[in-house]
């Protein structure tokens, strides 16, 4: 009974979206049960569509985890987005100077390293990367109080252009017109699951990475319920004041939160680099780390939910690619007006719980 | 280097600032009643994709302007009803309306111009490049009389300091907050419309790129004060106004000077500031709490 309330109230987001969406589509003149069949239907097709949709999801895990883990420690980290970029550039960096990259006679690297050396070596220097950006602004809301939000904004637009500066002038390839960096060692690719599962065509660009966002949840999980760090941030989050007193010390915790929380995002840098396109990429994320707010939210800070979460949004990135095509006005930005509506909905949540309450429809579940 | 600094750079400098000018103070409404606005940034868009449409429909960019406005006052009211009516979290309902402002617009732009997400090219003649410029300028005074020398700056502020207390000398809370943010969304609806009718001639897609936040950030550099957040607005706009007259210049060396440094120099003035390194800036004191009346 209490799992099946903690899904009542994302289920009415969902479909409250749908429902303005609807209306949306209703408005510039198409039909939205048509738009709807296509966007669900292209998503779950095998083996394309459900190929693309674990792809397009496989980010959303990572950074609707991130998202997650912030929040139980009552922090809002809306920098993931900065945060898998410096992670997904330092991810390619080291791949090429460990990789042996030549680009035009020019040698970009400083050694060779085999693949079972580089890809571990790649994968962590991501999951740092990610976690020093985030514990930035953690130290400074532990150290001097200021504000999360306002910092994790400000350092996705630093981490966004000094990433952009050490690709322009560092790492592009000469005569290359666009922003990316040199390609990255053949060592450091992580390879698609089609080339080792059978009944998986290898065309599909589902990686590796996704069985590592699976991992990602399960130590997630273990991480927040089964250890002493965990449990310190989630009392940290309920009640800082409280497990202060209780000799938690509230500071550490934070900034631990904001690594974890951004260690998490910057694997976006894995499947995106070592596992896709094999060099980083100026733009790459479609929004990856404001959509993990969303998925979080819509989640419930809670593994599994944020898993479930990524794979409904992540079926709407690819349906989304489909209805743009196939239909008359409709594009793909319905997405984003549908994952807006979501959010809106859940952050709305605790006032109707609060009157769900006052009728005793449904009792309170305790976190 | 010398041929950069000129009275050309000033009126950039101007002109760069105007939008953040009417955001910031827009903002300051808000959240000097005690609601984040993290939403600038859509509003901003908001009022940028409405004015540019109605411009082109209309042939008169007044009309415009007024339908910007409109359009921010429409989305901040989606802000003010999450906030103050059920509650939500402010940042979370404010990153919600910045994600639907990304989409929205090319949504709808989509169909009605048949491109993606940008409207069409406005005459030269239906523009209004200067006269937000100077009504920003008069914004500041206003803003400043506003919230310090009337009735309802006072209880504005009131509320957002110590709302039990205002709430006890008979001021509604609620009221007080929901015009704060409507406010909020009509300047920072000028500020959007003046990005798309002003300084270049229709929307395209993100047109704000960040303009929002770099408002926000003004803001919190200005300590929520109009004179202070005036002058943070002219420093990042003649940040901005720099980087574009040095795209393509060569230093002696023969090197061109890397643009990102200048463009993240507002992101990290902020961010010493907010640390307090330079003087303390304190948000109001009840600042994204939402407000219930004891029973």
């Amino acid at each position: 009974m209490k799992h099946l309330s903690e899904l009542l109230f994302p289920l009415i987001a969902v479909i409250a979206a749908f429902i303005v969406g609807g209306i949306f589509v209703l408005i510039i003149g198409d039909d939205p049960i048509l738009t709807y069949q296509l966007l669900i239907g292209s998503a779950l097709s095998w083996p394309d569509g459900i190929g693309y949709t674990l792809f397009y999801a496989t980010p959303l895990i990572f950074t609707g985890l991130a998202v997650a883990v912030a929040f139980r420690c009552g922090l809002l980290n809306i920098g993931t987005e900065g945060q898998l970029y410096v992670a997904a550039f330092a991810a390619a960096w080291i791949s090429i100077k460990l990789g042996g990259t030549v680009v035009g006679g020019v040698n970009y690297s400083w050694a060779s390293l085999p693949a079972l050396a580089l890809v571990p070596i790649a994968c962590l220097v991501a999951i740092l990367m990610g976690a020093f950006w985030a514990a930035i602004p953690g130290y400074l809301k532990a150290r001097f109080g200021s504000h999360e939000v306002i910092n994790t904004i400000m350092m996705n637009f630093i981490g966004i252009a000094l990433v952009s500066y050490f690709t322009q002038y560092y790492y592009k390839t000469p005569g290359d017109p666009i922003m990316e960096t040199a390609e990255i060692g053949v060592a450091a690719h992580i390879p698609r699951l089609g080339s080792f599962i059978p009944g998986i065509p290898t065309r599909l660009p589902l990686n590796v990475a996704f069985l590592l966002a699976i991992l990602a949840c399960v130590l997630v999980y273990i991480f927040l319920w089964k250890t002493k760090w965990g449990y310190e941030i989630r009392a940290t989050g309920a009640n800082p004041s409280a497990a202060e007193y209780g000799g938690i010390a509230v500071r550490k915790q934070i900034v631990l939160a904001m690594a974890v929380s951004g260690g998490l995002a910057g694997m976006v840098g894995i499947n995106e680099v070592l596992g896709y396109r094999y060099r980083y990429y100026e733009g790459f994320s479609a929004s990856y780390g404001f959509t993990g707010i969303a998925v979080a939210l819509l989640g419930r800070n809670h593994p599994v939910g944020v898993f479930l979460a990524a794979l409904l949004f992540g079926m709407l990135n690819r349906g989304g690619i489909f209805v743009d095509a196939f239909t008359d006005h409709v594009s793909k930005d319905l997405v984003e007006v549908l994952q807006a509506v979501v959010i809106l909905f859940v952050a709305c949540e605790a006032f109707f719980r609060g009157s769900f309450n006052r009728f005793s429809l449904l009792r309170r579940s305790k976190v | 280097m010398r041929s950069i600094f000129s009275i050309a750079l000033i009126f950039s400098t101007l002109r760069l600032a105007t939008p953040l000018i009417w955001a910031s103070h827009g903002g300051m409404f808000s959240e000097r009643s005690g609601v984040i606005n993290i939403a600038l940034e859509g509003i901003m868009l908001a009022g940028a994709f409405t004015a540019a449409s109605v411009t082109f429909y209309a042939g008169n960019p007044w009309i415009g302007l007024v339908a910007g406005i409109a359009a921010g006052v429409a989305i901040s009211s989606i802000h003010a009803v999450a906030c103050i009516r059920f509650n939500a979290n402010q940042v979370v309902s404010g990153m919600a309306i910045n994600i639907l402002m990304i989409g929205l617009p090319a949504f709808l732009g989509g169909s009605l111009f048949a491109s993606t997400g940008s409207t069409p090219q406005i005459p030269k003649e239906n523009l209004i490049p200067w006269t937000p410029v100077f009504l920003a300028f008069l914004l500041v005074p206003a803003t400043w009389y506003v919230l310090y020398r009337t009735p309802f700056g006072l209880r504005l502020r009131a509320v957002g300091e110590k709302p039990e207390a205002a709430d006890a000398a008979g001021v509604s809370v609620k009221l007080m907050r929901y015009s704060a943010v409507l406010i909020s969304g009509a300047l920072a609806g000028v500020g959007g419309a003046y990005l798309s009718i002003g300084q270049s001639s229709l929307f395209t897609r993100n047109m704000t790129s960040g303009r929002g936040f770099i408002s926000l950030a003004a803001l919190i550099f200005g300590k929520w004060r109009p004179v202070q957040t005036m002058l943070a607005c002219l420093l990042f706009g003649f940040t901005e106004a720099v980087s574009i007259q040095l795209q393509g210049v060569r230093l002696p060396s023969g090197e061109d000077i890397p643009n990102q440094f200048i463009q993240i120099i507002p992101y990290v003035l902020t961010i010493i500031v907010l640390a307090g390194f330079i003087g303390q800036s304190r948000a109001p004191r009840a600042i994204g709490l939402p407000y219930q009346k004891e029973r």
